[in-house]
């Protein structure tokens, strides 16, 4: 009796619970098809102004270009570091490393407003404050720790055999490389790049302090349009993100599904 | 031996792997120097200089001040908070991911999983609008004829947090209960045990490092939350984070803001110190979970 209870409130509770993770992240595709200029909800008129706003207006669209750029470039830069790191924690001995991992994982736990105030206090210096160059530099930091958990947890799955036979048959240590090792961590390079462009495609603390009037991303526009002047545009921009996320997590999901992911994975 | 030697295999136990290791790992080294550790050190500096010379001012300053006080003790009360209710809501949802079918676990799994990725940023303005005065869950809750502020109190902006913290809570904790052999709570039955002690005593036990775990990772990450305070707050709610941007925006005080800084992450760093026992970021990533 007791053992068929007990799933039955559990599952309420799973329910709810899903319920107020799943809640949020539907409501604002209705919420960008409001019809009038407020925050309502749900609207009492719809419309899809704030739709065709976001994607016309060059405010909107200016900061939803540099977002990409900024991310895209951060994420490649990330991606290449990240597997060099990845190889030298895996397959190699070198002085220092459980200091070198805790400072690669670092900026994970490291509070954001902490990274954007010293970004910001080094880059004014530099003048590198509203620029491409100082946006690509800073988000490369926090992207790093993901590019390098996903290539690392890929390149520890790699079986040393094939790289073996490969070399026994004759290749040499570069084709082994680039034919049998690079391959078989494609997938995990992949993930670790999505998740990484999605960090810094998010990241709105460090963009608060680095963007000026001529150069700001998705995000301190997003932002600033909740704290400052309310522009309803916002929850098309939200709609509009949640939906690319997802997508990229869809994506991300296929990826390490495969089967050189994991062990045992099937395919449903 | 000859194989390993032409393959360059020896990894780990030939003496050319140091030199190689070195190569591969110095360019994330050099550049973790010039743009993480070297912000941090200008910030340490500029809280240390006053006038050019070196002052422990900014720290006393902070310490005195009444209102920055208590916003620290506030920051570390929504931290403990945050975690608590993480702790209390993940542990049902991942016990129950642990006992049902494979294909539910996927759907459970799944529902963590989104919001995990989905823009913050859009969740924190989803919640700004449900939260409202006018908004669905107050209408929701004066139904029941409950009646209390959601948006601007503490409460709502616990509610974002937990929101957001929950998947760093559930990943580990799920982790360890998956890999807690089961047949433990039937043997504590058999020689006497009812439900509830057997929980309390054989699986509750089992399942602490997990808690502990995501109770770390949450912990930390709710001491440097910025947006969520800062969209779903008020100035009566503001954590540290918001009092760093306010020092810098509002006064220019980079020396106040530096020492806020080196305070927020003394107090993040020497936690970690204490619990890197339970520290397991590759948790959240391991393969187990994301599959």
């Amino acid at each position: 009796m007791t053992r068929s209870r007990r799933p039955v409130l559990l599952g309420i509770f799973a329910a709810i619970v899903g319920v107020i993770l799943f809640l949020p992240g539907l409501a604002v595709i209705p919420m960008g098809f409001n019809g009038a200029r407020t925050m309502r909800f749900p609207p009492d008129t719809w419309g899809v102004d704030w739709y065709l706003n976001f994607f016309t207006n060059p405010a909107w669209t200016g900061s939803l270009v540099t977002s990409f750029a900024v991310s895209l470039l951060a994420a490649v830069l990330a991606t290449v570091l990240g597997t060099l790191t990845a190889f030298a924690l895996i397959r190699h001995r070198f002085p220092g490393k459980p200091i070198v991992t805790g400072l690669v994982l670092a900026p994970l736990v490291t509070p954001i407003v902490i990274l954007g105030l010293g970004d910001y206090s080094l880059f004014l210096q530099w003048q590198l404050t509203g620029s491409l160059p100082g946006f690509v530099l800073a988000y490369t930091v926090i992207a790093l720790p993901y590019a390098v958990i996903t290539v690392s947890a890929s390149l520890a799955g790699v079986e040393r055999q094939y790289e073996l036979a490969a070399s026994v048959l004759g290749a040499s240590k570069f084709s082994v490389f680039t034919k049998i090792t690079l391959p078989l961590i494609s997938r995990g390079m992949a993930a670790g790049f999505l998740f990484a462009f999605v960090t810094g495609f998010d990241e709105t603390v460090i963009a608060i302090f680095l963007s000026d009037p001529g150069f700001r991303t998705l995000p301190v526009t997003m932002y600033s349009s909740m704290t400052r002047e309310v522009d309803p545009t916002i929850a098309a921009a939200s709609a509009v993100i949640m939906l690319t996320t997802t997508l990229i997590l869809l994506a991300y999901v296929s990826l390490t599904k495969g089967p050189h992911a994991s062990g045992n994975a099937r395919r449903r | 031996m000859t194989i390993a030697d032409r393959q360059g295999l020896r990894g780990a136990f030939g003496p050319r792997a140091v030199p190689v290791g070195v190569l591969l790992i110095a360019p994330a080294v050099l550049y973790l120097a010039v743009f993480y550790l070297l912000p941090l050190l200008d910030i340490v500096r500029r809280s240390l200089v006053v006038d050019g010379e070196l002052s422990a001012d900014n720290y006393i300053d902070f310490f005195t001040t009444p209102a920055y006080v208590t916003i620290l003790l506030r920051t570390i009360g929504m931290a403990v908070g945050a975690t608590v209710l993480c702790v209390l809501i993940a542990y049902p949802y991942a016990y129950l991911m642990t006992i049902v079918s494979n294909r539910t676990r996927a759907v459970l799994l799944g529902v963590v999983l989104v919001p995990f990725w989905t823009s913050m940023l859009a969740r924190t303005y989803a919640w700004l609008v449900l939260l409202q005065d006018s908004g669905p869950i107050k209408s929701g809750l004066a139904l029941l004829g409950v009646d209390v502020p959601l948006l601007r109190t503490p409460a709502g902006v616990l509610i974002g947090m937990v929101q957001i913290l929950l998947p760093f809570m559930v990943l580990p904790l799920y982790n360890t209960l998956a890999s807690i052999d089961r047949r433990l709570l039937a043997a504590a039955r058999v020689l006497g045990a009812n439900p509830l002690s057997a929980f309390a005593k054989v699986y509750f036990p089992l399942s602490l490092p997990g808690v502990l775990s995501g109770g770390v990772i949450v912990y930390v990450l709710s001491l440097g939350f910025y947006v969520t305070p800062a969209v779903l707050g008020s100035p009566q709610t503001s954590l540290i984070s918001q009092l760093i941007v306010q020092e810098l925006s509002q006064r220019l005080a980079w020396g106040s803001a530096g020492a806020m800084s080196v305070i927020l992450i003394v107090l993040t760093l020497v936690f970690l110190a204490l619990a890197s026992r339970w520290l397991n970021i590759r948790a959240l990533f391991s393969r187990e979970v994301i599959r």
